[in-house]
């Protein structure tokens, strides 16, 4: 018996000592390495890179993100961010129902165009179901319609030079302190070449609607949602991401979130 | 070489002998994987406050209700903000741990508390940034463990169970209610199953949850989600293997204070372990 009530007494102190350990977990210890730009964070952040690598090579560069049957259609499409621009431009061209809108497609191309929406509507289209995930963590399936990006890339003829599209847009963010900040996003070659990363016009039937991008949006559906800009002013075809915004990419690059949101 | 024990049981030291019990590389993975899944952990409730509900199925329902768990703050009729959790319909008032937390004059209406979130503060991009990154170190580790274990009979031999281990399994349960250990250099039936479930099936299960809640791997192996029953079916599972593991991890730590912290903590040190002469002797004659 005296073997046991050692163990026990043994036990009692182990049940004290391991509860002890438990509030080391406490976590602001670590919250000064990690601010954004701090060097320790960018070599944590550089993991997005390998990411991005590692996925390229497991799908091919045409690979479809997951489609799903009408019947998964179940709720309206959760608008998320800005969701009515104030900007004056876009509140002259909501006004008259986005028919003065025309989309700029201008940088490294052989021919800069400007597609009206009638015109972005009569070109081939793309109608797909799929999932939004947002980073947050949610997810709502939709049907989205539109022209497919790489038509409008072929229409206006990419110089061998380009690496990355741009998206500019009319809804401006608020950054606290430092004021407003005109939304953007960017995305490689291989996903604007992508066949279900389209222009969007069309949700669940009827045209976008205002708090999920109108007039234009783009869907890129191997990323997350904050790559998939909303009330798309005009897109720049580049080679270097730095001349824009902070010089990481996008709204919320700028902000610390990866550039590569395929995970 | 200090003994641990300073118990009855091992006054006598001719009655216990030092052996090399972990090999390096299970040294090394375990406290790679330690490092790595303490800031997994508390960079992945980062995440999980970002928006702080478990689902069930390929979408979130906000028109529809497929939730099983959420955590909110909400304001009571006389104007106090409580946290409720939310489970399966059912509201528990968790005021002080979720949903609200912090001191009394300066509360925070966040899912899980500062204390358990990197960093401390909201910040999902760098709870991202310090998940995937930690996540690769995971994997990386895993897929090498996994690799070196075949090789060198870790598998085989420490983990998973052998028939004689599985029949005996009653008894070690016994054994370990009456918190009467074996200091062998071999795990007991008990152990190994623990251990094979933990690494043979959470983690593994761990990381292709998580890859499934990835849309460039949902296009790139889209069986994972047939397999899972959706991305948010793989979220939930997620974060109820995260449990299983914080669980096993208490465990854990208790086994090795109760079983002598030192002995314990240096074999997984230096690999070096103190076990019973009988013991040893009745491993030889096996």
């Amino acid at each position: 018996m005296s073997r046991l009530w050692i163990t026990r007494r043994r036990l009692l102190t182990a049940a004290g000592l391991a509860g002890a350990t438990l509030p080391l977990a406490g976590c602001d210890a670590f919250d000064g390495i990690l601010q954004n730009r701090a060097p320790v964070r960018d070599v944590l952040a550089s993991a997005n890179g390998l990411t991005y690598r590692v996925q390229r090579l497991l799908a091919d560069a045409d690979r479809l993100a997951p489609e799903f049957a009408e019947s998964e259609i179940r709720q309206g499409q959760r608008p998320n961010g800005s969701t009515d621009p104030t900007d004056e431009a876009y509140i002259a061209l909501r006004q008259q129902d986005f028919s003065g809108y025309s989309l700029g497609v201008t940088g490294l191309v052989e021919r800069p165009l400007r597609l009206t929406l009638t015109e972005l509507r009569n070109m081939p289209s793309r109608t797909q179901i799929t999932r939004h995930d947002c980073v947050e963590g949610w997810s709502c399936i939709a049907k989205w319609t539109g022209v497919p990006l790489a038509r409008v890339l072929d229409e206006a003829r990419v110089r061998p030079e380009a690496r990355y599209v741009v998206f500019h847009c009319f809804d401006r963010m608020n950054l606290g302190l430092s004021g407003e900040t005109a939304y953007y996003e960017s995305i490689d070659l291989i996903d604007a070449r992508h066949p279900q990363t389209i222009l969007a016009y069309g949700l669940n039937g009827k045209p976008l609607p205002v708090e999920n991008g109108a007039p234009l949006r783009v869907r890129i559906e191997r990323q997350l949602g904050y790559k998939m800009a909303k009330y798309i002013s005009a897109i720049e075809v580049v080679s270097d991401l730095s001349p824009f915004g902070r010089g990481r990419g996008g709204f919320w690059e700028d902000l610390g979130y990866d550039w590569y949101a395929g995970i | 070489m200090a003994a641990a024990d300073n118990g009855t049981e091992q006054t006598d030291r001719s009655m216990s002998l030092v052996v090399r019990r972990h090999a390096l590389v299970t040294r090394l993975t375990h406290w790679l994987w330690a490092l790595a899944l303490f800031f997994l952990l508390l960079s992945g409730l980062q995440i999980f406050n970002a928006h702080p509900a478990l689902y069930v199925g390929q979408q979130s329902g906000f028109e529809f209700d497929n939730s099983i768990l959420s955590i909110d703050a909400t304001r009571t009729a006389d104007g106090d903000v409580r946290g409720v959790t939310t489970f399966f319909g059912h509201g528990f008032d968790t005021t002080g741990m979720l949903g609200v937390s912090g001191p009394v004059d300066r509360r925070a209406y966040r899912a899980f508390p500062s204390w358990l979130t990197v960093p401390s503060y909201q910040d999902l991009a760098t709870g991202r940034v310090v998940h995937f990154f930690f996540a690769w170190v995971f994997a990386t580790v895993f897929v090498a463990w996994i690799i070196a274990s075949i090789i060198n009979g870790h598998l085989r031999r420490d983990i998973v169970p052998s028939g004689e281990d599985l029949r005996g399994l009653p008894r070690s349960v016994l054994r370990h209610l009456r918190f009467q250990f074996d200091h062998g250099r071999r795990y007991n039936g008990l152990q190994k199953l623990s251990y094979a479930i933990v690494l043979l099936i959470f983690f593994p299960l761990m990381i292709l949850t998580g890859m499934s809640m990835s849309p460039g791997m949902n296009a790139a192996w889209p069986w994972l989600l047939d397999v899972f029953g959706g991305r948010q079916t793989a979220r939930t599972i997620h974060f109820v293997i995260m449990l299983l593991l914080v669980l096993f991890f208490v465990v854990h730590i208790f086994m090795v204070f109760a079983a002598g912290p030192i002995n314990e903590l240096r074999s997984m040190i230096s690999g070096r372990y103190r076990i019973d002469r009988e013991q040893r002797q009745r491993e030889a004659g096996r």
